[in-house]
């Protein structure tokens, strides 16, 4: 085993060597601007583009005239909001979406209610689920776009897309999916599901780090986004700036590796996280999952470990990398945004650790992280006070604290 | 985040950890912080002719926060309660060398301090009026 383990496949991935190799020629000998149209230099690398604009296009269902190159899922995201609200401001100024979305999609949202916009945020259940009933319920006449993510970072939950898009659908409402998480792990397919705008990022799927693209319908129906960038005009006028051709023919050949190992990947992983799961629930008491139990990204796992908090957890297993949802990690001193709007307490929602497992996680990796887990939690569950309170039969809810 | 070997230290190798009997006459105990904050410190001493004799704690919080309620055990050992109340968060940030964002993790180990002598006066002010009354 090499150490530390790398359990935070949520976050980011390691580019796969082959997408490395793939990528490699675009630095050094095919290295033209792919919108210089006197030369080879160009032509050769707006063919590599091309090509892996089809595949990538092609592998959600749509085609490669539908691709928008952008840097990245954050940039997608703004890119579908922003333009979609500013072009079909006429029409109306709502959206709709939910709390428990990435901040690249909450942000640009609550920067369009600064403009005037409404913005309706759904409720979420305590798995993180929506409910279709309430988002159709919330569809107005000056609705113009739902956006709702396919499989959540933090929690893994997993949206019903091909319902969602039934509906925003029949109402003729815009549908965006931040897919970031999701592409390359679970089928999706824009045409079954509906889906007029998505967004997805190479660095979740084993490609380079700020590259990534947007889906863009062009029929039934077409979909129009005012830019946000300006400049030449590449992308239709859409996205200007030259095109990182080396990192698109990685993105490009980091797809066709997900989808070409897509079940059987889906399958082990899944059960690497099952199997991690079930050695700390046999193990430990007070454990709770956050997120849908079945309803989730193959490879994320989000539990909270009651009394004990997850700054400290972290670092007791310092030699595993994993995520917190701990306020004391981040400078803000406020726990997860996302377990708060589920309703996981706040006491549990500084307690929670996110595995994330991939494509080179081994089963032994997983055994070694459950043992560690389970000795630290138990070592600062001795030195918990809270642990030995509830073990005395104290309701924590009753004891006067001292909140600073 | 990096953590200072002091902390490093405390953490792995924690002094003092565990429980008196709260009831106990010569002990003063000291719960501060609250757990929807992330950090909840319960610092206990033991009094004998107002010298601490002996300190345990038990802290759920952050690495910063486990470090600096176990040095402030291993401070308060020895002292008179009027030294012990004179010890300042700051001496503990800079034995313990924290970032500013872990400052408020020694603040709470003061108040804990603080809290523990309270509480133990507070009981010998009861126990005795109920002495005098019997
Ligand atoms: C759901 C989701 N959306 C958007 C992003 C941002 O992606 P990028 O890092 O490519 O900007 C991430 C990754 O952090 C994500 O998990
Ligand atoms: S307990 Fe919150 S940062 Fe230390």
């Amino acid at each position: 085993m090499k150490f530390p383990i790398y359990l935070d496949y949520n976050a980011t991935t390691p580019t796969d060597p082959r997408v490395v190799e793939a990528m490699m020629p675009y630095f050094t000998q095919t290295y033209g601007n792919a919108a210089s149209r006197n030369h080879q230099f160009g032509w050769e690398a707006e063919q590599a583009v091309e090509k892996a604009r089809d595949l990538l296009g092609e592998t959600i269902g749509g085609g490669g005239r539908e691709i928008v190159l952008t840097s990245g899922a954050t940039e997608s995201n703004n890119l579908a909001i922003l333009g979609a609200a500013d072009f079909y401001k006429e029409k109306g100024r709502h959206i709709i979406t939910s709390p428990i979305e990435h901040k690249a999609v909450i942000d640009p949202c609550q920067a369009l209610e600064q403009r005037g916009y409404d913005v309706t945020f759904l409720d979420v259940d305590d798995d993180g689920c929506i409910s279709l009933e309430q988002l159709e319920k919330s569809i107005r006449p000056d609705t113009i776009l739902v956006s709702l993510m396919a499989g959540n970072n933090e929690i893994g939950t997993l949206n019903p897309l091909e319902e969602i898009g039934k509906i925003t659908r029949k109402h003729g409402v815009l549908f965006h999916t931040d897919a970031t998480q999701a592409v390359g792990k679970i089928p999706l397919d824009v045409e079954q599901m509906n889906i007029d705008l998505l967004s997805f990022t190479a660095h979740k799927m084993y490609g380079p780090k700020g590259v990534g693209a947007l889906y863009v319908r062009r029929k039934r129906p077409r979909v129009r986004l005012s830019p946000i960038m300006f400049g030449g005009g590449h992308e239709r006028g859409m996205r200007s700036g030259t095109l990182n051709v080396p990192g698109i023919v990685g993105f490009a050949k980091a797809l066709e590796l997900c989808r070409d190992e897509m079940e059987s990947e889906a399958e082990r992983q899944t059960a690497l996280r099952e199997r991690l799961h079930q050695r700390l629930q046999a193990e430990l008491d007070h454990i709770k999952l956050n997120g849908h139990p079945t309803q989730r990204l193959p490879n994320n796992l989000n539990v909270s470990f009651g009394y004990v908090e997850g700054e400290s957890l972290i670092m007791g297993i310092s030699d595993i990398a994993v995520s917190s949802g701990s306020a004391c990690t981040s400078a803000s001193l406020e726990p997860s945004y996302v377990l708060r709007a589920l309703g996981v307490g706040d006491d549990l929602a500084h307690s929670s650790i996110r595995f994330g497992v991939g494509r080179f996680t081994t089963e032994e990796e997983i055994d070694y992280t459950a043992d560690k887990m389970i000795f630290a939690v138990k070592r600062l569950r001795d030195m918990s006070p809270l642990y030995e309170m509830v073990q005395e039969g104290i309701d924590l809810s009753t004891v006067n604290w001292t909140p600073h | 985040m990096a953590y200072s070997e002091k902390v490093i230290d405390h953490y792995n190798d924690p002094r003092n950890v565990g429980s008196f009997t709260k009831s106990d006459d010569q002990v003063g105990t000291g719960l501060v912080g609250a757990p929807e904050c992330g950090d909840v410190m319960k610092l206990q001493i033991k009094v004998e002719n107002e010298k601490i004799v002996d300190a345990k704690f038990k802290t759920f919080g952050c690495g910063s926060a486990i470090a600096s309620s176990s040095l402030a055990t291993e401070w308060v050992k020895g002292k008179t309660l009027d030294e012990a109340l004179a010890i300042k968060n700051t001496e503990i940030v800079e034995e313990l060398s924290l970032p500013p964002v872990k400052i408020h993790c020694s603040v709470l180990a003061e108040d804990a301090i603080k809290a523990a002598i309270q509480d133990y006066r507070k009981r010998q002010e009861t126990s005795s009026e109920s002495t005098a009354s019997a």
